[in-house]
């Protein structure tokens, strides 16, 4: 059973201008997005830049404003409550950022970061919040004596696990990673990965996991939304997406992405030539006349595409 | 190793960086070579010293702080002994350059025709009329639909992928012989990356350009590349055509950077993970073989005490002894012979 779902998600900004300054037109960022989660799985958000999937994430969260549309939360509606400090969805719900510098004060010393949350939402006495700062670093695999430090003494990948430890504190029901691993090398990027699998068997977590990178994506995820202009253009389980994609649009996101067989390099280009005319081809039938993408339609229990008419 | 068609040779370059009062090694006793028409590719972590590498190609490393020592030949001159004013008349001319970053490399202030026409002017006797022409002619070649327009526009009106196609018509103004391209996709999304690689791949074909692809991207790699040299720690540990790279890889740093890619395993699988983190400048082990800190479950007996790069077949390098008895962590027993 789904504990949360979002129905008919809309995040729409305005475009100003005219004699006075009145709203002439609006940014679909995110566009009629519903989904469902389930505990302790992992949903892929997939997209290019521009595609509103990090408006998505922070819009669930609460970090950007809702123009319409519902968001429950075991049962309850939470969709104005988001961003109250004493509601559970708030404590529940956390969030890893891409550019975990960024998300960091950099005059706070890793104490301090990590029991921000601790102050925020548990009432702890200071050797409590010390003795569960030191079992967050514990599961993040780092040592005590990082305590003092400030966040410009670690290197990518340590940071990136502090911004975990920070997001799990409060026992959190769900995560949204926001390409967690776009700005690491790789063997950083695995270990982090890794990381995150463990601790997501270990407590159950949810996570939406949003990235541009199909191959991280197809790693991580049992179910995968593909967007696009702010609409999901297919949603399915990782198998549905990679093994039968229906939308043109995933199949030339797939077609993309290289492969580390330099032999089939010539019959993979030939493969994408072809998907890019049939894109250029058929566009008709799955964007209607403004480029807008259509509805979804389910052709499976899992599986659903955006086509118009029937298949 | 050496042979005349060869368009570039690096031989024992080091470029060390001042810190305090002592230099160090980023790059060390690098030697390669690239030949026409063909993709050398070099590959490695952040901080393993493969952008250093290409700017001191081109001289863009800071004098003052920067030692640079060991040859770079290309078209009968010493690249390492040139001043200023000589560098001048070869970048652009004779040797493009792609950088990572199209935004930050533009100027923001310029047009885009102005600013593939700058390289012209400098280095070509071209007309104002034959220029204009030229960069048409640039911005068509780099599959861009409406040239007139974009030749009036400026960057922030191009999107990124747009703005790469720009940066790779400036690099190819002047019709140069080596290209050096520096993660010329890291920043855009998979489908603009994809055209861009095909993009530079039908340049090279039509005007037979030697590149330098700098990447961390193992699947551009496999894409684009005839020939791959990994880099670790500042030094080549391994060099080898694309092919047998990806089958035969040989170093315990190639097999274990393979080993990371999420692709190669079956899904729900744990990824490997190479054990510590590629060492500082600062803190750069100068002896003996630099990765052997990462793999300690291999015997230290393995590694040669001065590691050298060895041909254990035609046109394929690897440095140190230590791969004939690695094996990933957790496997059993020594690999290969």
């Amino acid at each position: 059973m789904s504990f949360m779902q979002i129905n008919d998600l809309n995040v729409h900004y305005p475009i100003r201008g005219g004699f006075f300054n009145t709203v002439i037109d609006k940014v679909y960022a995110v566009d009629g997005v519903t989904m469902e989660f389930e505990k302790g799985k992992t949903y892929g958000l997939v997209g290019e830049s521009g595609s509103g999937k990090s408006t998505t994430g922070k819009a669930i969260i609460g970090l950007e404003k809702i123009t319409s549309g519902q968001i429950f939360y075991e049962g309850e509606d939470v969709t104005n409550q988001r961003r109250n400090r004493n509601s559970a969805y708030n404590k529940d719900i956390q969030m890893i950022f891409q550019d975990s510098h960024s998300s960091m004060n950099p005059r706070k010393r890793v104490l301090d970061i990590l029991a921000e949350p601790i102050r925020n939402f548990m009432k702890l006495s200071d050797q409590e919040e010390r003795k569960r700062i030191k079992e967050l670093l514990a599961i993040v695999g780092m040592s005590e004596d990082v305590l003092l430090k400030y966040p410009h003494e670690f290197s990518g990948g340590q940071k990136q696990r502090l911004g975990i430890a920070r997001a799990v504190a409060c026992n959190p029901k769900m995560i949204i990673a926001d390409e967690p691993v776009s700005a690491l090398d790789l063997s950083v990027q695995a270990q982090v990965l890794n990381f995150m699998k463990d601790i997501q068997t270990e407590y159950g977590l949810t996570y939406l996991f949003i990235s541009h990178d199909l191959g991280v994506v197809k790693h991580m995820c049992d179910h995968i939304s593909i967007m696009y202009k702010g609409r999901f253009v297919e949603t399915g389980t990782r198998h549905d997406i990679y093994r039968d994609p229906q939308h043109v649009y995933t199949k030339r996101l797939l077609s993309a992405i290289p492969n580390i067989e330099p032999e089939s390099r010539l019959e993979r280009k030939l493969i994408r030539q072809k998907v890019e005319e049939n894109y250029q081809k058929e566009q008709h039938q799955y964007y209607d006349e403004h480029g807008k993408v259509y509805p979804l339609k389910s052709i499976s229990d899992t599986h659903m595409v955006a086509m118009s008419g029937g298949i | 190793m050496n042979t005349a068609n060869d368009l570039l040779t690096i031989r024992n370059l080091t470029t060390s960086f001042r810190i305090k009062e002592t230099y160090h090694a980023a790059v060390e006793d690098v030697s390669l070579s690239l030949k026409k028409n063909e993709v050398l590719a070099i590959v490695g972590e952040s901080g393993c010293g493969k952008s250093t590498l290409a700017t001191t190609i081109v001289g863009l490393h800071n004098e003052v702080n920067t030692k640079v020592t060991g040859e770079i030949h290309y078209n009968n001159q010493n690249l390492t002994q040139l001043n200023e004013q000589q560098f001048n008349r070869l970048r652009g001319n004779d040797i493009g350059f792609i950088f990572q970053d199209p935004l930050s490399a533009l100027n923001p202030l310029m047009r885009i025709g102005e600013q593939i026409a700058e390289g012209l002017v400098y280095h070509t006797k071209l007309s104002k009329q034959q220029r204009a022409e030229r960069v048409l002619e640039l911005l068509n070649q780099v599959g861009i639909s409406n040239p007139e327009r974009v030749a009036r526009q400026f960057p922030h009106q191009l999107s990124g992928g747009m703005r790469q196609r720009v940066m790779i018509a400036i690099a190819l103004s002047c019709k140069p012989s080596i290209l050096i391209a520096d993660e010329p996709t890291t920043a855009l999304d998979v489908t603009i990356q994809a055209q861009i690689l095909d993009l530079l791949k039908a340049l090279q074909s039509e005007t037979e350009t030697g590149i330098i692809l700098i990447t961390h991207d193992l699947g551009v790699v496999a894409e684009m590349a005839d020939r791959v040299a990994v880099m670790y720690a500042g030094e080549v540990v391994e060099e080898a055509p694309v092919q047998e790279l990806f089958k035969n890889a040989k170093h315990p740093y190639t097999r274990s950077l393979l080993n990371s890619i999420p692709q190669t395993h079956s899904e729900n699988e744990r990824l490997e993970v190479i054990q510590g983190m590629v060492p500082s400048l600062k803190n750069l082990p100068r002896e003996g073989c630099r990765f052997s800190a990462r793999i300690p479950w291999i015997d230290a007996s393995a590694h040669e005490r001065k590691p050298q790069l060895h041909e254990i077949a035609p046109g394929h390098f690897v440095r140190c002894t230590c791969w004939k008895h690695f094996h990933l962590e957790g496997e059993e027993g020594g690999g290969a012979v």
